[in-house]
């Protein structure tokens, strides 16, 4: 054991579900204080990597090596006995407790006869709040937060043990910018502790802010780990997808047709107030804003999943009233939600049946649903959107996050509409599939469709529309076409703060990403 | 911890009224209550309200239990069947020729024995639902049918009757102005609450039903928190056995029959979700309350039989409907 023995070493790790090899001898080590980022695209396997690590899963090979000792570890609370803690992808909080008893989930400070010992919870809770600088306390109960705070109790679970190892996984894809850098502050402070972080998302520029080194899988197996200092997007594009990318600007003039959504005055309640904005046929509108600033909202409400207090929907010309998400679907407007666990998807039911749900009424064959049909749409979009999946009948829970994400878009697309309003289209989706779904948006505006698009990356918005709307607390703000629009003036829209006096206006290009 | 200690009038209405907001039932009893009160002429009697309580003694001790397991995100069907294995067991065994000269002491082992059969079935509920996955709705259905078929079995049909008149003469007994029965029951209340609110065990069940994967992540051990609910609500269908058993002085083996719907659908009137997650023994004794009340008052009023069912039926839709509207999140609400 020399000095510069790694505080975490996952040797030959294997791991296969029915029908995968989701882990083919995984090697990968992690150093005290150092950030390492692991970057693979969806599906490659970095989520189980971690279960295994967090005790969730139990490897068929391979060994895991904490501070030189082996460890095995059978279940998640004895992962956190070693000092190994795992902030999940997804949410996994219980709705209708308190933010405390969720922190200690599992494990609750005990008094005499199994009683909780609130007080020492309590207090425990509220130390770790103050440092992650959250604005609600230990007893407000869950259900009453944003996802982004949720997000935040699940993150302060990383503080509730003296960790060796803290893993995140997809900690960002729903937080705010201020939240984010609270994030940060917090893993730079575990870093000077000498905790080892792996850290895992899709999004470059956060993976080069904060990590030290990077490691990329890819299928299941390590394809090498590169220092952060010394590699720079492309070749960790490369090493990841086997191809460059390139992050152009939308700069074609669409060839636009009628206007196809027209808002007028449009609010509901708090949530937004007085808005209005033209939609036409052939153009992709970016919506961009902070984390509430109401477009989420905005858009249910096109979709008829909120009633508005004022204001008009046009549709093709004439006045609509869509009262239902059925009467939406029907006068042809489809929305791809945000959260795609909780609005998107039935997890326990396989891919295919996922992606033609809201069509199943039409695909029949005298009075039974067409099974051929369903899975020629299957098919169709898998091929499209890149679907990793072993097959149509893989239940839609046991699929990577971003590629559950992509039978969500695939179903909406499959209904055929005249307008599509996709919320966060990329969240959590892998920098290939990310440029597939950025093209095939631009490709559905080119053949028709009007689409608008919900994003809060701003290389996303930038890359992808054809005008951008600035909102900011439920109003908009500023238009933009996107010869007028650059990254400054687009900041100062979604800030409140007025057009400001020209300043340094460079347009952004190719190094946007 | 920092309260101010003169709280002005209105913070606490309003303390009061959001407490009512989240057990819309309690208010529905005050309702019902104050209306038989004038509608009847002996509602209000002390001998018809002591009467109200021992009536729901039975049904609310099972529900205690039935709370734990709905809020963990189950469901017993069982628990008739259990009633009437219990009282059937414990009125038989006190009267078996070993204790005969046993005394008053002859009911010791008769009572555990019939309390050990309920937790035993119980017990098995819960492992089967825990080992093999089934659905507890099935589980339990397929023990509904079961125990009943062993009740008859056991007892060839006949009703029994307990030898030892101490036994009802238990169940005629008061403590003070309130009846045993009813002091036996706001005391195990007391004390499941307690276990739901305050105890580590607690705690993890509604964490098991509200987000089994969540609760699964956080390495709770999901089956060995379903099997003790099981037990526990085992335990109070034997208990309601044999209070209910004292009360007659006998058993027959069609006791208990429909009461595992009584008992969820005064659960589900208190507030506890069929889905888990969420519930309180606070709103199951609203639950129980407002159930006993009807039935009392409306017999008291003469109603018929069946139309009281009508009346229970329609009330137990509306008040959900109510208690939806009530807990709406505002105007904006999501449409789904
Ligand atoms: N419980 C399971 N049962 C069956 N297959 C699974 C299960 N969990 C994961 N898989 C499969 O294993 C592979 C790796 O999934 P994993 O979740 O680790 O991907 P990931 O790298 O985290 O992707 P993402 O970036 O989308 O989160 C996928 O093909 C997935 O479908
Ligand atoms: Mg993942």
């Amino acid at each position: 054991m020399t000095e510069s023995e790694p505080t975490l070493r996952l040797e030959g790790i294997v791991k296969t579900f029915p029908g995968v090899r989701a882990l083919d001898g995984v090697s990968f080590e992690v150093r005290a204080g150092e950030v390492h980022a692991l970057l693979g695209e969806n599906g490659a396997g970095k989520s189980t990597l971690m279960k295994v690590l967090a005790g969730m899963y139990q490897p068929d090979a391979g060994q895991i090596v904490v501070s030189g000792r082996p460890v095995v570890m059978r279940n998640p609370i004895e992962a956190k006995h070693n000092g190994v803690i795992l902030i999940h992808q997804e949410l996994s909080l219980a709705e209708e407790m308190s933010v405390a008893e969720n922190i200690f989930l599992g494990e609750l400070p005990r008094r005499r006869w199994g009683f909780v010992d609130w007080k020492s919870l309590h207090e425990r809770v509220a130390t770790i709040l103050d440092k992650l600088n959250c604005d609600f306390g230990p007893r407000t109960r869950i259900d009453t937060l944003s996802i982004a705070k949720k997000q935040m109790v699940e993150i302060a679970r990383a503080l509730t043990h003296q960790a060796r190892i803290v893993v995140f996984d997809e900690p960002t894809a729903s937080l705010t910018d201020q939240e984010k850098v609270v994030l940060f502050d917090i893993i730079r402070d575990l870093q000077r502790d000498g905790v080892g972080i792996v850290y895992i998302s899709h999004r470059m520029e956060e993976i080069f802010t904060i990590s030290n080194r990077i490691s990329v899988l890819r299928d299941g197996t390590h394809r090498g780990t590169l220092e952060t200092a010394e590699t720079d997007e492309d070749e960790v594009t490369r090493l990841m997808i086997g191809r460059s990318l390139s992050y152009e600007r939308n700069r074609e003039a669409p060839d636009v047709g009628d206007v196809a959504l027209a808002v007028e005055g449009l609010s509901c309640g708090r949530l937004f107030d007085d808005i209005g904005f033209e939609l036409r046929a052939g153009e992709v509108l970016g919506f961009y804003g902070l984390v509430g600033a109401g477009r989420t909202e905005l858009a249910e409400t096109l979709f008829g999943l909120r009633r508005p207090t004022a204001g008009r929907i046009v549709l093709g010309g004439s006045e609509a009233r869509i009262d239902s998400s059925v009467e939406a679907i029907r006068q042809g407007i489809s929305l791809v939600p945000e959260s795609r666990k909780e609005q998107g998807l039935v997890l326990s039911m396989n891919c295919r049946d996922n992606m033609t749900l809201p069509q199943i009424d039409d695909l029949t064959a005298g009075p039974f649903v067409s099974n051929g049909g369903e899975i020629a749409i299957y098919d169709m979009y898998r091929d499209q959107l890149d679907i990793k999946a072993p097959s149509w009948r893989q239940l839609v829970q046991f699929l990577s996050g971003g590629n559950q994400q992509k039978i969500v878009i695939g179903k909406w697309l499959a209904m055929k509409p005249r307008v599509l309003i996709v919320d966060e289209p990329t969240r959590g989706i892998d920098v290939g599939s990310k440029a597939e779904i950025h093209n095939l948006l631009r490709e559905l505006a080119r053949s028709g469709y009007a689409v608008m698009v919900i994003s809060s990356e701003m290389p996303e918005v930038l890359h992808v529309s054809d005008r951008i709307i600035a909102m900011y607390q439920g109003r908009i703000t500023r238009q933009f076409t996107a010869a007028e629009v650059n990254e400054d003036n687009l900041v100062q829209a979604i800030s409140g703060i007025g057009p400001g006096s020209g300043g340094k206006a460079r347009p952004i290009g190719a190094q946007a990403a | 911890m920092a309260q101010v200690l003169s709280t002005p009038t209105a913070p606490r209405l309003s303390g009061a009224f959001r407490w009512l907001l989240r057990h819309p039932i309690w208010g529905f009893v005050a309702v019902v209550f104050i209306f038989f009160s004038f509608a009847t002429a002996h509602f209000f009697d002390v001998q018809n309200l002591q009467n109200v309580l021992v009536q729901t003694s039975t049904i609310g001790l099972i529900a205690l239990g039935m709370t734990l397991v709905m809020i963990n995100g189950n469901i017993d069907l069982s628990v008739g069947a259990t009633l009437a294995l219990a009282a059937s067991l414990t009125v038989d065994i006190m009267g078996w020729p070993v204790f005969a000269d046993w005394g008053n002491w002859q009911l010791l082992p008769a009572v555990l024995a019939g309390l050990a059969a309920g937790v035993a079935i119980g017990a098995l509920n819960g492992i089967i639902v825990w080992k093999t996955g089934v659905d507890a709705f099935i589980v339990t259905l397929g023990a509904m049918l079961g125990v009943r078929g062993l009740v008859f079995v056991y007892t060839e049909e006949q009703s029994f009757y307990a030898m030892n008149f101490a036994y009802s003469d238990f169940g005629a007994s008061s403590i003070g102005p309130l009846p045993t029965l009813a002091v036996i029951f706001i005391v195990c209340a007391i004390a499941i609450h307690l276990l739901l609110s305050q105890t580590v065990h607690g705690r993890n069940t509604y964490a098991v039903g509200g987000n089994r994967e969540a609760a699964v992540n956080a390495g709770i051990r999901v089956g060995p928190h379903m099997v003790v609910n099981f037990m526990i609500v085992g335990f109070f269908a034997a208990l309601a056995g044999i209070t209910l058993s004292t009360q007659m002085g006998a058993s027959t083996p069609n006791l208990g029959r429909d009461y595992e719907l009584w008992v969820i659908t005064a659960v589900v009137l208190g507030g506890t979700k069929l889905t888990g997650g969420a519930g309180n023994i606070i709103g199951t004794l609203g639950g129980v309350l407002a159930i006993g009340i009807l039935r009392n008052g409306m017999n008291l009023m003469q109603v018929p039989a069946f139309y009281v069912l009508v009346i229970l039926g329609t009330i137990l839709i509306a008040v959900l409907f109510l208690d939806k509207q009530l807990n709406r999140k505002g105007e904006e609400e999501l449409r789904l």
